[in-house]
């Protein structure tokens, strides 16, 4: 049948058969470096056009209805605009800093795509370490966002950046206890075992009410370190105007932009990797007509669907909510999320130990 | 005094928000000293947009200044219309024919209910809620076509003469107003679905911001301002005009003093209104929709007073004449003046999130406070 992994099987053997070994390595590492910067830009344009065209059914709109059909060029058209515009610096900023940080965003968007496997047997590089990875490069996000502020010379995006450090430092806690769960229930970091640990039911049915539990504060924490709304404190519009990007401009500024965007895409199938099962089609039980048929459908769709809907979520949440004053964001994560997950991974681990779940 | 830029001597950051910033809705400048995210005092900066109306208005007319006065608060341009027309029929002693009173309350009550609109939505959106500006244009934008098909214009209605209104109603009004109220009664409850009950907003909104009811007649607030701390200012109770005192309604007093209360003042208000277009519009009487007055409007000489309502709290026009056919001095007491001089009282020692949010509820519309 016709997957993402026979085609880079096949194509590994055929570059075997016709290079060296080293270089076999190299072209492929090239390849891959190719795909990862096209699915950047890919995802940044279509998580754009969702974005808009999703806010627009919710906000009673039509959202983009101009450039191609329905509207579904526009994020082209925007990003050929801003590739157009000047970049400017501003007077008195740190030009060393100002201008790395939207390419350290970048990379750190980028560097997280090495471990999610996209479908079945197709991942970068499934390191043993998987899920720790995805935690540790995330952290780097913050410096970016920390060094933009810094550099800017403007007080709005120093505010905004501070805010940022203390919003992503704190949720990052209940981000890795709810990761915890699932590495205690599996016993593993990596992802195509968590993956494979979900073959006959995901985590998030099997795990009882503490999987469950785990999950929303997954996705409540990852929602806040992506910087979106209700806690998109760091970039709040009607207080800092644009928070830590607001002297950025042109590409640096859309560097920036898709770099949240490609996060938002990272963390939602990290968290569709770790609860929903990944790639791994639903399954209920011995019904095996219908387990037949939901093998059927390609495991990319899979993946792709719970990732997708995960996104959803999240930006039904930002069309939703005000935003939180940043007292009460870190009461919400100190007083309440952290004391939950820590309790709830106590939970996760007698469960594991006891083999209550399924 | 301090540096504009910079900080303070005790280290103290100092932001200057505005002239052009997205939670000012407006050309409102504002200097903050900020210790960390804690506002250590707030000084509004004005003058960006004034236009010297009062002065203007001293060379039209008493029948062309009325016009002028709906570029002060743009959202209520009907009420402030009002104001005008009630202050030189008070020196002409015009007797305004009943069907006018009943058009021109109409109309205030549609005015209010468009400009609570608009608030809600922009208060939300200074929040962080995208969503409720759209459901609230939503419903606003049906006010708008009623006003566009009898008076000409969506925002600046210039509808009111001296002695009435300036046409008769257009035939598809009582139609359309009734059938603005069946939408309006079927999407009231999203309101508070998807912001009065939420968790967040009620976080964000109770106990902040509180002015208490001796700091809100002190600093000489009015309007559902006043009224959220317990201050009973409604013109159309205390000085009825037009008819007003023949009508049944309450005025919506909230006893919090907080941001949730000033909110809630002007979420009731809205029904209040429904309330009073609902007894009004089937009663609408036969008549002149004028009275008749000279082609030349003479005002006597000495000085006149008027106020009214408007969805901010109270204007009042002031008029000097010296008996020609302009005014020699008008003076217009604005309602959003003395709810921002309250700003820096309530804001004192709160978060700058907290900021945007106390500027919503005290719904400041800047032409209004610079004129």
């Amino acid at each position: 049948m016709w997957s993402f992994s026979h085609i880079a099987n096949n194509l590994h053997e055929w570059l075997s058969k016709t290079f060296n070994p080293t270089m076999t390595l190299i072209i492929e590492m090239v390849l891959a470096g190719v795909a990862v910067i096209g699915l950047f830009a890919a995802l940044g344009l279509v998580l754009v056009i969702m974005e808009r065209k999703v806010s627009a059914w919710i906000q009673i709109r039509l959202g983009p209805n101009r450039v191609g059909p329905k509207g579904m060029l526009q994020s082209l058209a925007d990003t050929l605009k801003l590739l157009v515009k000047e970049g400017l610096t501003p007077n008195g900023a740190d030009k060393l800093l100002f201008n790395l940080a939207p390419f350290v965003a970048m990379i750190v968007a980028m560097l997280l795509m090495a471990p999610i496997a996209f479908a079945k047997d197709f991942q970068l590089w499934d390191l043993n370490i998987g899920v720790l990875y995805v935690s540790a490069v995330s952290s780097i996000m913050v410096i970016s966002i920390l060094m933009a502020g810094w550099a800017s010379n403007n007080k709005y995006s120093l505010m905004g950046a501070m805010r940022s450090g203390a919003q992503i430092v704190s949720y990052e806690l209940s981000a890795g206890l709810s990761i915890l769960a699932v590495v205690v229930m599996t016993g593993s970091l990596q992802v195509s075992d968590i993956i494979h640990s979900q073959a006959n039911g995901w985590w998030i049915f099997k795990g009882h009410i503490p999987m469950v539990i785990a999950f929303v504060t997954f996705i409540i924490a990852i929602t806040a370190e992506t910087n979106r709304a209700p806690f998109d404190l760091a970039e709040a519009e009607s207080e800092l105007t644009a928070g830590f990007h607001t002297e950025y401009s042109g590409m640096k500024f859309a560097l920036f932009f898709l770099a949240e965007y490609v996060n938002v895409f990272i963390v939602c199938a990290i968290g569709a990797t770790l609860f929903l099962g990944g790639w791994m089609p639903f399954h209920i039980g011995n019904w095996t007509g219908f387990n037949h048929v939901m093998d059927y459908i390609p495991s990319s769709v899979w993946f792709f669907g719970k990732t997708f809907f995960l996104i959803f979520v999240i930006m039904w949440f930002r069309w939703t909510f005000p935003r939180l004053r940043i007292d009460q964001l870190l009461n919400l994560e100190w007083k309440y999320l952290l004391p939950i997950s820590m309790i709830n991974l106590l939970i996760v681990t007698a469960m594991a130990i006891l083999g209550w779940h399924f | 005094m301090f540096e504009e830029v910079g900080t303070t001597t005790e280290g103290d950051i100092i932001v200057n928000v505005g002239p052009q910033h997205p939670a000012t809705h407006g050309v409102l400048h504002l200097v903050i000293t900020l210790n960390g995210e804690t506002i250590k005092k707030v000084e509004p900066h004005l003058g960006y947009i004034h236009r010297s109306i009062e002065k203007m208005c001293e060379s039209l007319s008493y029948r062309q200044f009325i016009y002028v006065t709906s570029r002060m608060d743009y959202l209520s341009s009907h009420i402030n219309n009002h104001a005008c027309a009630l202050c030189v029929e008070k020196g002409l002693q015009v007797e305004v024919p009943p069907r006018a009173q009943v058009i021109r309350v109409l109309m205030d009550e549609l005015t209010r209910i468009a400009s609570h609109e608009l608030w809600w939505g922009a208060m939300a959106m200074d929040l962080g809620a995208f969503t409720p500006f759209f459901h609230a244009f939503r419903e606003r934008e049906s006010i708008n076509d009623i006003m566009e098909e009898t008076c000409g214009a969506r925002l600046t209605m210039n509808y009111m003469v001296p002695g009435g209104v300036m046409q008769d109603l257009h035939p598809n009004f009582q139609k359309k107003v009734k059938e603005f109220m069946q939408l309006y009664k079927r999407k009231i409850h999203e309101y508070d679905e998807l912001v009065t009950g939420n968790v967040i907003f009620q976080n964000r909104m109770k106990n902040v911001g509180y002015l208490s009811a001796e700091d809100a007649v002190s600093y000489g607030c009015s309007g559902p301002t006043a009224r959220g701390s317990g201050v009973n200012c409604d013109i159309r109770k205390i000085y009825p005009y037009e008819i007003y005192d023949k009508l049944e309604f309450d005025e919506v007093l909230e006893t919090g003093g907080d941001s949730f209360a000033r909110y809630m003042v002007r979420i009731r208000e809205m029904q209040q209104s429904i309330r009073i277009i609902e007894q009004l519009i089937d009663n609408i009487p036969e008549g002149d929709f004028q009275a008749k007055t000279k082609a030349v409007l003479k005002l006597p000489k000495g000085e006149f007073y008027t106020r009214v309502e408007t969805a901010r709290g109270e204007l009042g026009v002031y008029i000097v004449s010296e008996g020609g056919t302009t005014p020699y001095r008008i003076k217009f007491r604005s309602p959003g003046f003395s709810n921002l001089s309250v700003l820096d009282h309530i804001a004192r020692g709160s978060k700058l999130g907290d900021l945007v949010a106390m500027m919503g509820t005290l719904d400041l519309v800047i032409p209004d406070i610079d004129r």
